[in-house]
């Protein structure tokens, strides 16, 4: 059962978080935290026209919540705004046991945190960094979306 | 006290969980419910269920008496002069609530409201509310390096300005213990009055009202073996009677007209709408429970298996940071180890069939001052047992090794 929640990839991207850090002038700023838990993430994006030409993040939390904001990292490089809703919009679907609208849109490594949507308090963990991801992209555009955990 | 026998008393603890013997040690955020509370309230429902304090029939006499005789066990346990002190509200935050609403107009800018770092939410968002919402100045007490209040600077806390102190009995992450007596003395003095959280110190050890001193004390039923959805606000007659009723309706009044009501007498000038009557029959079967264990041997034995875990993790998780001061503690221990986050500690102790608690636990303030973003923490009651110490420690074990 716990194999199923800590995968060695999960465990390889918690214990070598990749893209960690700050930029001087992001495109994109974007701190959330988890009330639950207390985990925090801040994002920063580097966009060219629409696409995310660069990700980096801090943040404190539990394995799941780490990893998961290094892999997001990793997948959304290089994409355009557009098929990154799109692959938040499959993230959340897999977590939340609703299946993956977008099947142009391939999850790649991401399908390994599948076995979260099993355990449903780490649900959140795992999407604390795809949800500030999306809340920074939608924020852009002007308001201030409500953060969906 | 034997806690094997004990056990035997909660149909919940005889369960497996993931094919393992349950160790149930988050009884700091809730206890489990022994069979004579389960009992106590399918027996309202099933024998004497009707309304309170209106009903001329053999059910609602019979449902009023049960209703008025919890009240009167609360106002014993506790050691208040009288039931009439005693307000049944839905938890411990309402009831510390029903307090700061009724100060909403009592306070005026250039007055202090004290309270400290180690409160639950429960007991600093309402402060922090109403010295807002009235230009009051909120402050707070300093804590020592190991998790205590600092008293060096009370003569300066607490000065004429001063209208409410606010604090907990029992700290419900560093397991600390605060001098309730001597804040009280220094707070009368001024003219200032005391609410006690009693949420951590009502089910595990004798609280007495009148030794203590408070004007309040707030707690709620179902961290000591009673039902969820009840809480008590005790608090002295006369202020009682001066406070303005925080919630408006059916049962609280004496006389309503179109253009104007008056009040119930105390407490029922409190409790609008129909109560929780089961909750506080529920609650009544948890006192008698508890002082047939009796509160001092309950004490006693938390604190031993206290020592027994804190002095087992220290012994054999070299990686553990245990909070809180060394002695005078609960039977509470709060903790990390270096290489698992809490989440992902209680995660693989639950595979385990140990339950213990992870995350801020309602103390975002003392996170922050600890240095942490969120902690472990292992919370033992009457029906904790060294054995359960045993299968924690070789979980925690297991946890370090599966992260290393």
């Amino acid at each position: 059962m716990l194999d199923d929640l800590y995968r060695e990839l999960i465990m390889d991207h918690y214990k070598r978080p990749r893209n960690r850090g700050k930029m001087e002038s992001p495109s994109v700023e974007m701190a959330l935290n988890n009330p639950l838990c207390g985990d925090e993430i801040t994002l920063h994006l580097l966009l060219e026209g629409d696409v995310v030409k660069d990700v980096l993040w801090e943040g404190q939390g539990c394995s799941i919540s780490q990893a998961s904001a290094s892999m997001m990292t990793e997948a959304v490089k290089n994409m355009s705004e557009e098929d990154i809703l799109k692959l938040v919009e499959n993230f959340k679907g897999m977590m939340r046991g609703e299946g993956q609208p977008h099947a142009d849109v391939p999850m790649g490594d991401l399908e390994a945190l599948q076995g979260v949507a099993k355990f449903p308090v780490r649900i959140k963990c795992a999407l604390l960094a795809w949800e500030a991801l999306r809340k920074g992209l939608a924020d852009r555009h002007g308001g201030d979306s409500p953060v969906d955990l | 006290m034997n806690a094997e026998k004990i056990r035997q008393d909660f149909p919940i603890l005889q369960q497996q969980v993931h094919g393992k013997r349950l160790v149930y040690l988050d009884n700091a955020a809730t206890s489990q419910k022994p069979l004579a509370v389960i009992e106590a309230m399918r027996a309202y429902y099933a024998e004497y269920n009707a309304n309170v304090h209106r009903a001329i029939h053999a059910l609602g006499e019979k449902a009023t008496e049960a209703y008025e005789e919890a009240r009167k066990k609360v106002a014993r346990f506790i050691g208040a002069e009288s039931e009439k002190e005693i307000v049944f509200t839905k938890n411990a935050s309402e009831a510390i609530n029903l307090v700061a609403y009724s100060w909403l107009n009592r306070l005026a800018p250039g007055d202090e409201v004290l309270i400290t770092p180690m409160e639950h939410h429960s007991n600093l968002v309402p402060w922090q509310q109403l010295a807002r919402r009235t230009g009051a100045r909120l402050r707070y007490f300093n804590l020592t390096s190991d998790g205590r209040l600092d008293l060096s600077n009370v003569d300066e806390l607490i000065n004429p300005k001063t209208q409410i102190v606010a604090f907990t009995h029992v700290s419900n992450v560093l397991g600390t213990v605060n001098p309730v007596r001597e804040i009280v003395e220094r707070a009368h003095a001024h003219g200032a009055i005391v609410l006690v959280d009693g949420a951590q110190s009502v089910p595990h050890m004798p609280v007495d009202v009148q030794s203590l001193g408070c004007d309040f004390l707030a707690f709620s039923g179902h961290k000591m073996c009673g039902p969820t959805g009840i809480g008590v606000l005790y608090g002295k007659a006369e202020l009682l009677h001066e406070m303005d009723p925080f919630l408006y309706g059916g049962e609280m009044i004496s006389k309503v007209s179109l253009e104007e009501s008056t009040w119930n007498s105390i407490p029922h000038k409190f409790e609008a709408g129909t109560p929780n009557i089961a909750g506080a029959i529920g609650l009544g079967a948890a006192i008698d429970y508890l002082e047939s264990i009796g509160m001092e041997a309950i004490q006693a034995h938390e604190q031993e298996l206290t020592r027994y875990c804190v002095e087992r993790l220290r012994a054999e998780l070299p990686g553990v940071t245990i909070y809180g001061p060394e002695d005078e503690r609960t039977g509470l221990v709060c903790f990390n180890l270096a290489n698992v986050h809490p989440h992902d500690l209680a995660q693989v102790l639950d595979q385990e069939g140990v339950a213990i608690r992870a995350g801020h636990h309602c103390a975002q303030p003392l996170m922050k001052w600890l240095g942490v973003s969120s902690t472990a923490r292992a919370s033992f009651y009457i029906y904790n047992t060294p054995e359960d110490v045993d299968v924690f420690i070789a979980a925690l074990k297991k946890s370090e090794e599966f992260f290393a």
